[in-house]
């Protein structure tokens, strides 16, 4: 699903990682580690395919299987979660939009709020709604930079039982608190 | 026909973010109105219509100007700009959506600004209005493209008027002449600046918002 060999980035002269090596099969979850400005964020960067390596060997899958999720939750403030939803279900050509939008809402409970502006949403609610954008075209491939950010316990319980359901899937996941994801980790990246 | 329903989605999603916000039209209009009025009470009577028609140029770019400014916001400031060119669309299809947008500003700026130029100086003939509309294409191709590389420096609000601004040249050119010569020469010189630019800034945007 993807590799990555001798990975490098730079920015100028200010070396932000070298010698990354990552190989990650259809399924499998990689547990991304580090303290801040490690460089934990580019690495996702990089591999999501938002940003060029500056050297080293990349296999990135289609971007149409790949779901990321970065520090923002990526989603309109403006717009409403049911009209963010479409508007990327549609980009993505999801089968079956309305009802998986439907279901994403109910099971990160926003379905009571699907027809209120997002800029009306608490941080923890736009996350949630950031998790419905990146699940709604069922990535084979997940990048979450940080996903339990700005949670509550019940989200984060949510995103625990999410990320338990996806166990088919090729997830690469940073956080600051990996005994939470500890169990699910089949590999492991740490930045010093 | 996919390019297609993304570039509605998208336009519409541009277009009902404006309805939302408002943030916008309202300011061109406002600015198009001050400065035309400024232009009636600063030049003196009995200028003559190409000195007017200069003017009146003027504040159609500078009002441009005002709205590319704000053309790219929502995707700045809430990192946007990553999820859509995440998305398996053609990447051309944002810059063309937000051209589209873009375009529906200026028209609706415009409907005002003409009928508040004709009042202040002189009647705004066919050829002028057809410059417009011409101008338009090419205000809102030429202004997207380069409010998108905006976007990714940091002086964004210095980077866009030091592109925008020398692009829009032959722009004024073009549309002066059409308006004041009434010679159909500038208008075809209008038709080549979309032509040209429309198809530079569809092919480059792709790389525009890749990050290096």
């Amino acid at each position: 699903m993807l590799r990555a060999h001798n990975l490098s980035k730079r920015f100028g002269y200010k070396r932000i990682f070298d010698h990354v090596d990552v190989e990650l099969e259809a399924a499998g979850l990689l547990l991304v580690t580090g303290p801040n400005g490690s460089g934990k964020t580019t690495l996702l960067r990089v591999l999501a395919g938002l940003a060029a390596p500056s050297g080293g060997e990349l296999e990135l899958p289609d971007r149409a299987v790949v779901g990321y999720l970065g520090h923002e939750p990526l989603v309109y403030r403006e717009l409403t979660p049911l009209e963010n939803l479409h508007l990327f279900g549609k980009l993505y050509r999801v089968p079956g939009r309305g009802e998986r939008i439907g279901m994403l809402l109910e099971r990160f409970e926003l379905w009571k709020v699907r027809d209120e502006r997002v800029s009306t949403f608490s941080r923890g609610m736009q996350q949630r709604l950031g998790l419905c954008r990146v699940l709604l075209h069922e990535p084979e491939l997940l990048i979450l930079d940080e996903p339990f950010n700005a949670l509550d316990a019940a989200g984060a319980a949510l995103l625990d039982a999410t990320l338990a359901g996806l166990a088919d899937r090729a997830i690469v996941l940073a956080t600051h608190d990996p005994d939470r994801v500890e169990p699910l980790a089949t590999a492991r990246l740490a930045f010093a | 026909m996919r390019y297609v329903s993304d570039v509605g989605a998208l336009t519409r999603k541009d277009l009902l973010l404006e309805l939302r916000t408002k943030e916008v039209v309202p300011a061109m209009l406002l600015f198009v109105l001050s400065a035309l009025t400024i232009f009636h009470f600063a030049i003196p009577r009995g200028t003559n219509q190409t000195a007017a028609l200069g003017l009146l140029w003027t504040a159609l770019i500078f009002t441009a100007l005002l709205g590319l400014t704000r053309a790219f916001v929502p995707e700045r400031e809430q990192g946007l700009l990553d999820a859509l060119v995440l998305a398996p669309s053609d990447r051309s299809a944002i810059w063309v959506a937000k051209s589209l947008a873009v375009l529906a500003f200026l028209g609706v700026a415009e409907v005002v600004a003409l009928p508040a130029f004709a009042a202040f100086f002189a009647p705004v003939g066919w050829r002028t209005v057809a410059a417009v509309l011409l101008a338009d294409v090419g205000i809102a191709t030429v202004g997207t493209l380069t409010g998108a590389m905006a976007v990714a420096s940091r002086a964004r609000e210095l980077i866009l008027p030091l592109l925008f601004l020398p692009l829009s040249i032959p722009i004024v050119v073009g549309g002066v002449g059409a308006s004041a010569d009434g010679g159909t020469k500038y208008l075809a010189f209008l038709v080549l600046y979309d032509a040209v630019f429309a198809l530079l800034s569809w092919a480059s945007f792709e790389y525009v918002v890749a990050e290096a």
